[in-house]
């Protein structure tokens, strides 16, 4: 059982980082150092005009978060308005932490963190464009548990070219002597503008394989359920109640403010954006205007599709029947995606199996195409 | 009015890039006919696809004056395709202007249309073209000529189409030496028809030249072969304009318009005569009989009307191709065509799609096989899926042709190998000089349809140059190779190939389907087959992952909409069995290559 819906959330982007790691395609900056203040009251101040609610879950995202002094990213918290249990998350590099820093978070509110680890074995790491060294991630751990944090996540990585099975395995058994209650692992994505995209399309650097990262999907689902940390979202695995409720509204179509340039809100039905550069962000705040850089309404069309695409990646999966779809179409989609062996259809909802997972684009395009209303052509009969 | 003994009626035989339509433009300037201010490049090629190639589809023709004579310039087609239709303008005619680049001497196709000019008794005025260029060998090549033809060297005259040098003095020379035409004023009317465009406001635009009687406005038309009468509502003769007259003489050159809706009604090579007095039949008039066939199919199953709409008003402009409606498994619903030969297909094609606004799937052009069957009957295949089983059959034979070619001898080794990759039987060679070569073979057509025109380009730097005539049929040890999909056949890939190169034809489709085909759910057999016997196989692996690692807060939008074009993209796929096959695959698989 997943953790009751919450209400809404705030997230704020940190878009500065120490270092840009090959892959990345985030909006963050290595040299804006200068920044960093107006910055940051700029976010305060953003935050202080919206006159929020209460909410029931904050995330700082990045960039690299924990590369902010305490002070600078407790005086974001502190003017966001929060319900007494809310979940309050910081992602945190492991080279940028210690024990004070953390006990500073932890007396403002922050009771989780999340690690970006990657992987445990270093010419993987350089391979990845990543500088911390492994060790770092068992210091950072034990001074999140000194401060009193226990709830972390650790993000990592697989099908790095150049990672062996072995590799990954070991990165699994690492990552799991940390004890997470919550581990996020991704497969390396070659996205188009990073160092990565750019090294694989002019054949420089090998692009990652489907099928190993298949395979180490497959390991890191036996590995993680087996001690104790089923899946409950196509990249993320935690012990019962260790979710991050946060990404969970994310998932359900839950409302969430952004706070920060690049950052994404979702709130009465609209998704909006902000402008994109650290710079822009903070002058439009300064100036006394709206960070918006553009914005959707969904119509019902698209909500359904969203719903299903978002809703099927959760081991909630989507609720049956789907109102306003051809129930015929749908159940033929339906039955052929259980006969393949890709969903689980029980009671009133459907679920992927371990192989709809992996093949999850398939799955969503296919009942996405069943659930569109087949189209009538203007002057037919 | 000019007499008999005052016209002189001639072709330009000439290879592509000789010069033709450039030397054509300077004696249209030269005579007077275009003023210099509306002069442009290529007058006579009307057609942008013409422009383009560099090549003359359509017979174009235009009166002159000159040195008090009339002259009718006959522009041909030039490709081998269109041998019947240079025929026809050779027919028409008493003299031939041999134009020859002489940096690069005389072509296959050029050498065989002036035997085809000397068959028709036309006198032949040769020329040697681009003399102003630094490598012209002019001497060189006019012993050459002088070789193949019997043309003296000291009679070929020199000039530069470019330059305009020597235009004045051979114009002098076609007046000089081209005989005037005969023929009787009081004589049953015989036209000829030597080519006929559609013009959507007049409809068929014909034109003709009289041999025999008169031609006159108002008349009353017998076409002979067309068993059909019209009446004559516009003669005239082009200046190069449209210009009316009221009526056409022996040995003149013109147009007429008859109020007919389709080409097929006025083909080349029909005689026009009077419904009053009529007059016998010309000579050499033949059927337009296709030699190379393939399936044509909307990329978008829903042009399907569309694309039969433009076949039926292309057909209006050119009676020479022939189509049918055809069901493929694969395809959907398309038409099976057929073309004179390979570069009549892609004009056809080509204009298909560029006038008409079309996106289609050609299936690999194949050849027509006759079939003796068992049970003693015969059959004609022009579409490989539609093949009897091996064992239903006791002969198959195939059209072969006699294949030129003329080249410089150092590509002798290499050509030698291509025609016998080919299946190719040498029928003899001669050297034209020292320096070039002419080889004669026997070839089955299909191999020639394949990719043969592409591989003596590449292999002979674009030096040597082909003609082809049909050489009747030959029995031959051939198969049909099926392609099978998740063991499903695919009858857009069905081929048929001599038996000892099926093997190698089944290995390269299925590698080549096996890189087009994306991953299914499943693991998708592809198999190549001879007549039930599995001789090549490969396997799509199934697809394991496809999902997006990350779908958070900021991610929402856009993978949904990259969820949305997958989903579209599956739309469009092409359902096999249960296997999805987008139409790019399609296409790239039936794309030949080496």
């Amino acid at each position: 059982m997943l953790p009751r819906p919450d209400r809404s959330g705030v997230y704020v982007h940190i878009p500065f980082c120490a270092a840009r790691c090959d892959y990345c395609d985030f909006a963050t900056w290595t040299d804006r150092g200068h920044l960093v203040d107006a910055y940051v009251d700029a976010c305060a101040r953003d935050l202080r005009q919206r006159d929020l609610a209460p909410v029931d879950t904050v995330f700082f995202g990045g960039g690299t978060p924990s590369l902010l002094a305490a002070s600078q990213l407790t005086s974001i918290l502190d003017v966001i308005p929060r319900a007494s249990d809310a979940e309050v998350t910081v992602e945190c590099n492991p080279d940028s932490v210690d024990v004070e820093k953390l006990r500073a978070y932890a007396a403002a509110g922050v009771n989780r963190l999340s690690f970006g680890v990657q992987s445990m074995r270093p010419h993987v790491l350089v391979a990845l464009g990543r500088t911390h060294d492994p060790d770092n991630v068992a210091r950072a751990v034990d001074a999140a548990r000194a401060a009193g944090i226990d709830r972390y996540n650790v993000d990592l990585i697989y099908g790095t070219p150049g990672e062996t099975v072995d590799d990954w395995a070991a990165t699994l058994d690492a990552a799991l002597a940390l004890d997470p209650g919550h581990v996020s692992a991704y497969a390396l994505t070659v996205e188009a503008g990073t160092p990565l995209g750019k090294a694989v399309s002019a054949g420089e650097r090998a692009a990652p394989d489907d099928d190993d990262q298949a395979e180490k999907y497959e390991l890191a689902d036996d590995c993680l359920t087996a001690t104790g940390r089923p899946w409950y979202e196509v990249s993320n695995w935690a012990r019962p109640g260790e979710e991050c409720r946060h990404n969970l509204l994310y998932w359900r179509g839950g409302d969430y403010t952004a706070v920060g340039c690049a950052g994404h809100g979702h709130t009465a039905g609209r998704r909006w954006w902000n402008v994109r550069t650290p710079e822009r962000y903070v002058e439009a705040i300064t100036t006394g205007r709206s960070a918006e850089a553009g914005e959707e309404t969904l119509d019902p069309r698209a909500r359904v599709a969203e719903a299903t695409m978002l809703g099927l990646r959760t081991a909630a999966g989507i609720k049956l029947p789907v109102s306003g779809a051809d129930p015929l179409r749908v159940d033929a989609c339906l039955a052929d995606l259980s006969a393949a062996g890709l969903l689980e259809c029980g009671g009133d909802r459907a679920v992927l199996t371990r192989r709809g997972r992996l093949l999850g684009n398939e799955v969503a395009t296919r009942l996405m195409a069943a659930l569109d209303r087949p189209t009538v052509r203007a002057g037919t009969r | 009015m000019p007499g008999l003994e005052q016209f002189r009626n001639f072709s330009i035989v000439a290879h592509v890039d000789h010069g033709k339509s450039t030397l054509a433009d300077r004696i249209l300037e030269l005579t007077g006919a275009v003023d210099p201010r509306e002069m442009r490049a290529q007058y006579l090629d009307s057609m942008d696809l013409e422009r383009e190639r560099g090549i003359t589809i359509k017979a174009q023709n235009v009166r002159l004056r000159w040195a008090d004579h009339v002259l009718h310039l006959i522009d041909t087609p030039g490709h081998v395709d269109f041998g019947y239709e240079v025929s026809r303008s050779l027919a028409a005619c008493e003299g031939a202007l041999l134009l020859v680049d002489a940096s690069q001497g005389i072509e296959a196709q050029t050498l065989a249309n002036c035997y085809l000019a000397l068959e028709h008794d036309l006198t032949i005025v040769a020329a040697l073209n681009k003399i102003d260029l630094p490598a012209a060998e002019p001497d060189r090549v006019a012993g050459e000529i002088e070789h193949v033809l019997g043309i003296p060297a000291d009679e070929i005259l020199r000039i530069s189409a470019k330059t305009g040098a020597g235009v004045s003095e051979l114009l002098d020379a076609l007046v000089a030496r081209i005989p005037p035409p005969k023929g009787d004023a009081d004589a049953p009317l015989q036209a000829l028809i030597f080519d006929s465009v559609y013009d959507a406001y007049r409809g068929v635009v014909s034109s003709v030249r009289v041999f025999n009687g008169t031609l006159g406005s108002g008349a009353r038309l017998r076409y002979v072969q067309a068993k059909a009468t019209h009446d004559a509502e516009e003669i005239g003769v082009r200046l190069p304009a449209n210009t009316p007259v009221a009526a056409l003489g022996p040995g003149e050159v013109g147009y007429l318009i008859a109020g007919i809706k389709d080409v097929g009604q006025a083909r080349v090579g029909e005689t026009v005569t009077t419904a009053a007095q009529p007059g016998e039949a010309l000579e050499g008039y033949r059927d337009p009989k296709p030699m190379v066939f393939c399936g044509l199919y909307p990329v978008d199953g829903d042009e399907y009307a569309e694309l039969r709409e433009a076949l039926e008003k292309l057909r209006l402009n050119d009676s020479s191709f022939t189509y049918e409606p055809e069901t493929s498994g694969a395809l959907g619903f398309g038409f099976r065509c057929g073309f004179l030969g390979l570069l009549h297909m892609e004009i056809v094609r080509e204009r298909l799609e560029r006038e008409y606004d079309l996106s289609l799937v050609a299936t690999a052009p194949n050849v027509e096989y006759q079939l003796e069957l068992v049970d003693g009957s015969i059959e004609i295949v022009d579409n490989p899926s539609a093949m009897p089983t091996p064992n239903e059959i006791a002969n198959i034979e195939e059209p072969y042709v006699t294949v030129t070619v003329l080249t410089p001898t150092e590509y002798i080794g290499p050509i030698m190998e291509l025609c016998q990759q080919r299946r190719g039987e040498m029928a003899r060679m001669e050297y034209l000089s020292e320096e070039r070569v002419e080889l004669v073979y026997q070839l089955p057509l299909a191999e020639i349809v394949m990719d043969f025109f592409d591989q003596l380009k590449s292999r002979t730097r674009g030096y040597a140059s082909l003609d082809y005539e049909p050489a009747g049929y030959r029995a031959s040890k051939l198969s049909k190779v099926d392609v099978l999909l998740n063991n499903v056949p695919v009858d857009a890939f069905s081929t048929i190939v001599h038996r000892d190169k099926a093997y190698d034809y089944g290995r390269r489709m299925t590698e080549k389907l096996r890189e087009l085909i994306p991953r299914q759910l499943f693991d998708v057999p592809i198999q190549a087959a001879v007549g039930g016997r599995i001789i090549a196989r490969e396997t799509v692996k199934a697809k394991r992952k496809d999902v997006i690692a990350k779908c958070y807060g900021g991610d929402v939008t856009r993978k949904r909409k990259l969820l949305e074009r997958q989903k579209e993209g599956k739309k469009r796929m092409k359902q096999i069995g249960r296997v999805e096959v987008p139409q790019e695959a399609f296409v790239a698989a039936l794309t030949l290559d080496d």
